[in-house]
């Protein structure tokens, strides 16, 4: 493959798709699907064709667009109207009101600050190509990327590139990317790995699973500039196997990349080889840490070990190995596109480029968004998210799942990066964002994430294995309200044992929910262990009157 | 030893010490005859760092590290003890003796347990956690040995001696977090093992009464853990 011959092969898509006059776009992700937007697909294509409109109109099934809380949606182009909640029914209406007035019951705005407000780097191309063919991702500049690297850069190059870009780390510790990269390379041994971690297990976060059902292909161009990089010739995506669709759409893409050269032997003619394995996870949250995986790709038990050795040394199979998120690889391609000082320019100071997030829990406008580092949690929360429904009030938002925090009011105007997320006690973590209002109970929600941590932990430290169902036990003595104040401060002291002993980042980080509603919300705990109330009406504590003698 | 081993000095509690730059710290401090806590460790088998019993503090890192798995270096300046470390340690062990039913009394291996032993010299005369008291299985299906759940710490000694030393791996781990614990094969009865060759090298590595030889009773169970060091040094080829 020669660049001539990858415009060659865009042109040709272009001109297939501009063969046609208007393009629909059904979102066939994973949240449009559990809505059923399959059947909309299938009606849409029976309705075009039946009403004779084959030639004119492109039905294609694409990724996520966003607004996960509004699926099954559809896009029209270039009427530039988003449909919501389309039900199979309303298809004719759909397909008759093409070029003319949009469905207005329907219609969903793309004006509101949802839009408007986000920033698409990672995400550009979701909602846009259809996942399945790369064909539409190359009209979308992919694999341009790749291409540009392989001939063109040696990969010192490629390396300087993503260190000036600034990139860190997605997976949540925000580590410097091009650091990592160029430790491998560093590395001399005969064979290097580069690992994909797609092990996404935060309760509400769906960012990695989106990525790789809207544009796998990106993930994929992102790992083999790594692998071209850091002088890797096998890859590995660890993906969990509760992902069926990002499974099924990543071994396509990577079908599809090898025919076209982009992976496999002599990649565009170059003499650089790289192939990529996926790898299923079996379900243990665990293995998200980059040791774990490593040992779970080994087909041992999903269990970490001690660092350093760092995988960079010492990875799968004893060999260095670079292991990033799925977000990081993702943000790889655009920043060799652009150039690293058009990332610089994105974000703040230390936190470069943008950040997806899984917007989740009680605001309007639930889905997936992506912003600039450094927007404020409220931007966040009340200009993307719409702000809380109904009567309610924020109480607080949660980022970084089990490991992270929750964030009060008085902190809204907090810039969302690595480094003020940390200073409030939360994470910046994968991206998962749960909003709470006054219906939520703080100590409810720390027993909930403990209670993940406890059936999670993999029991090889002791801190972890015990601390973390001693801290269960407490927080649902505090629940029930049979708890002392003896009983709070022992469970401040086994948050600082756990975190300070525990052998991986599960353990360290598994008291950080307690301890952040203890920093913020310290009267709640208050109120259930001396007036054994819950102010939010979740935890049922039986009053003194009640108790029958 | 290979030749490109090079030899490390530093600092432990500040006693000056020099060390071969593969040792760990735990190693180098005990050769020295400075004391560090440690249950799931034991020489001869490879570390895993699980315990954390043997936490210490090195200058300039912020993390405390496993002395077991913490290999030296050059003016590396290690603290072994501290009222935070002491802190740690006591609370540990706590909650090892929290997590299933630790009866000393009634123990085979009482007065030979590592567990117990550690105790005693760490001054615990009771614990602050509470008691789990969970309801765990024996299984005396060998005809030599028994293996009782309630007594194991799951510092992991006997999968790593049987899959280290003895090559058999009958033993391994099973379940999540807490209920984490140690089977034989496939989650057989041990009777039923294929693979053990009943060499009991897993039990006298056992630091608790959780493995114990048939017949014994309360306070009989002695482990024999000699021949390990022994097994090593020959498979280095130094005696």
């Amino acid at each position: 493959m020669t660049t001539e011959e990858l415009l060659h092969l865009a042109q040709e898509e272009k001109e297939n798709q501009e063969k046609h006059e208007c393009c629909i776009r059904v979102c066939t992700a994973a949240g449009c699907l559990s809505a059923q937007s399959n059947l909309i697909l299938d009606a849409l294509k029976e309705e075009v064709k039946k009403q004779g409109l084959e030639e004119k109109c492109l039905v294609k099934s694409v990724g996520c667009m966003g607004p996960c809380c509004a699926g099954p949606v559809v896009y029209i182009e270039p009427d530039r109207v988003m449909y919501a909640q389309v039900q199979p029914s309303d298809v004719p209406e759909i397909v008759q009101s093409l070029g003319k007035t949009p469905v207005e019951r329907l219609n969903y705005s793309m004006q509101t600050p949802f839009f408007t407000s986000q920033r698409k780097i990672v995400l550009e191309n979701c909602g846009l190509i259809d996942p399945e063919n790369i064909h539409d991702y190359i009209l979308a500049d992919g694999y341009g990327a790749l291409l540009h690297v392989l001939t063109q850069s040696s990969p010192p190059e490629v390396i300087d590139e993503v260190v000036r870009s600034g990139l860190r780390g997605r997976g949540g510790a925000g580590y410097p990317t091009g650091l990592k990269w160029s430790t491998v390379a560093k590395a001399h041994e005969e064979k290097k790995y580069v690992v994909c971690n797609a092990d996404e297990g935060d309760p509400g976060a769906f960012m990695d699973r989106s990525i790789l059902e809207s544009d796998p292909h990106r993930v994929l161009e992102g790992m083999t500039i790594a692998a071209y990089a850091a002088g890797a010739s096998h890859g590995f995506v660890y993906v969990r196997a509760e992902y069926p669709l990002a499974i099924k759409r990543l071994q396509i893409a990577i079908k599809q990349a090898e025919r076209n050269g982009f992976l496999g032997n002599k990649i565009c003619g170059t003499p650089f080889n790289f192939d990529i394995e996926v790898r299923l996870g079996a379900g243990a949250f665990v293995c998200g840490e980059e040791t774990a995986l490593i040992a779970s790709i080994e087909g041992k038990r999903g269990m970490p070990r001690p660092r350093p050795p760092y995988p960079a040394q010492e990875g799968v199979w004893g060999y260095p190995t670079l292991i990033n998120n799925v977000e990081t690889y993702a943000n790889v391609a655009p920043i060799i596109r652009n150039g690293a000082d058009w990332f610089t320019e994105i974000g703040t100071e230390k936190s470069k480029g943008t950040k997806v997030f899984a917007l989740a829990g009680r605001v309007q406008n639930t889905g997936l968004i992506e912003v600039e580092m450094g927007t404020s949690l409220r931007k966040i929360v009340y200009d993307i998210g719409g702000g809380i429904p109904g009567e309610a009030e924020y109480k607080a938002v949660q980022t970084g799942g089990p490991s992270g925090g929750c964030i009060p009011k008085e902190h809204l105007d907090t810039p969302v990066d690595y480094e003020s997320l940390t200073q409030l006690g939360s994470i910046m973590g994968s991206g998962g964002m749960i909003v709470m209002d006054g219906r939520s109970c703080m100590v409810d929600v720390a027993k909930f994430f403990m209670d993940f941590c406890v059936s999670e932990s993999c029991g090889k430290c002791v801190p972890c294995r015990v601390g973390t169902a001693q801290m269960y036990d407490l927080l649902h003595k505090i629940t029930c309200g049979k708890a002392t104040t003896d009983d709070l401060d022992l469970l401040e002291t086994l948050c600082d044992l756990v975190k300070n002993t525990s052998l991986c980042g599960l353990g360290q980080t598994a008291p950080n929910p307690v301890i952040s509603t203890l920093r913020y919300f310290r009267g709640e705990y208050e109120n259930h262990i001396n007036s054994r109330h819950c102010e939010a009406g979740v935890c049922k504590i039986k009053q003194a009157a009640e108790v029958k003698p | 030893m290979s030749a490109s081993v090079r030899i490390k000095t530093l600092k432990i509690d500040g006693m000056d010490v020099s060390a071969r730059g593969n040792e760990s710290v735990l190693q180098v401090a005990r050769e020295n005859g400075i004391f560090i806590p440690s249950l799931c460790y034991v020489d001869g088998l490879k570390p895993v760092g699980a315990c954390r019993l043997c936490l210490i503090e090195v200058a300039g890192i912020n993390k405390l590290l496993p002395a077991c798995t913490t290999e030296v270096w050059e003016g590396m300046v290690v603290s072994t003890d501290s009222e935070r470390l002491r802190k740690y340690r006591r609370l540990i062990l706590e909650l090892i003796f929290s997590e299933r039913n630790h009866v000393c009394s009634v123990c085979v291996s009482n007065n030979y347990c590592e567990l117990q032993s550690l105790a005693q010299k760490l001054g615990m005369t009771h614990i602050s956690v509470p008691y789990r008291y969970p309801s765990k299985k024996v299984d005396a299906s060998h005809e030599r040995f028994v293996m009782d759940h309630n007594r194991c710490i799951v510092c992991t000694r006997c999968v790593r001696v049987c899959d280290e030393i003895e090559g058999a791996h009958t033993w391994d781990l099973m379940g999540r977090g807490i209920d984490t614990r140690v089977i034989s094969d496939l989650n057989q009865a041990w009777g039923e093992s294929d693979s053990c060759t009943s060499c009991g090298k897993c039990v006298q590595v056992c630091p608790t009464g959780a493995l114990y030889e048939k017949g014994k009773s309360s306070s009989e169970m002695k482990k024999e853990i000699e021949f390990l060091p022994y097994l090593t040094a020959l498979r280095e080829g130094k005696r």
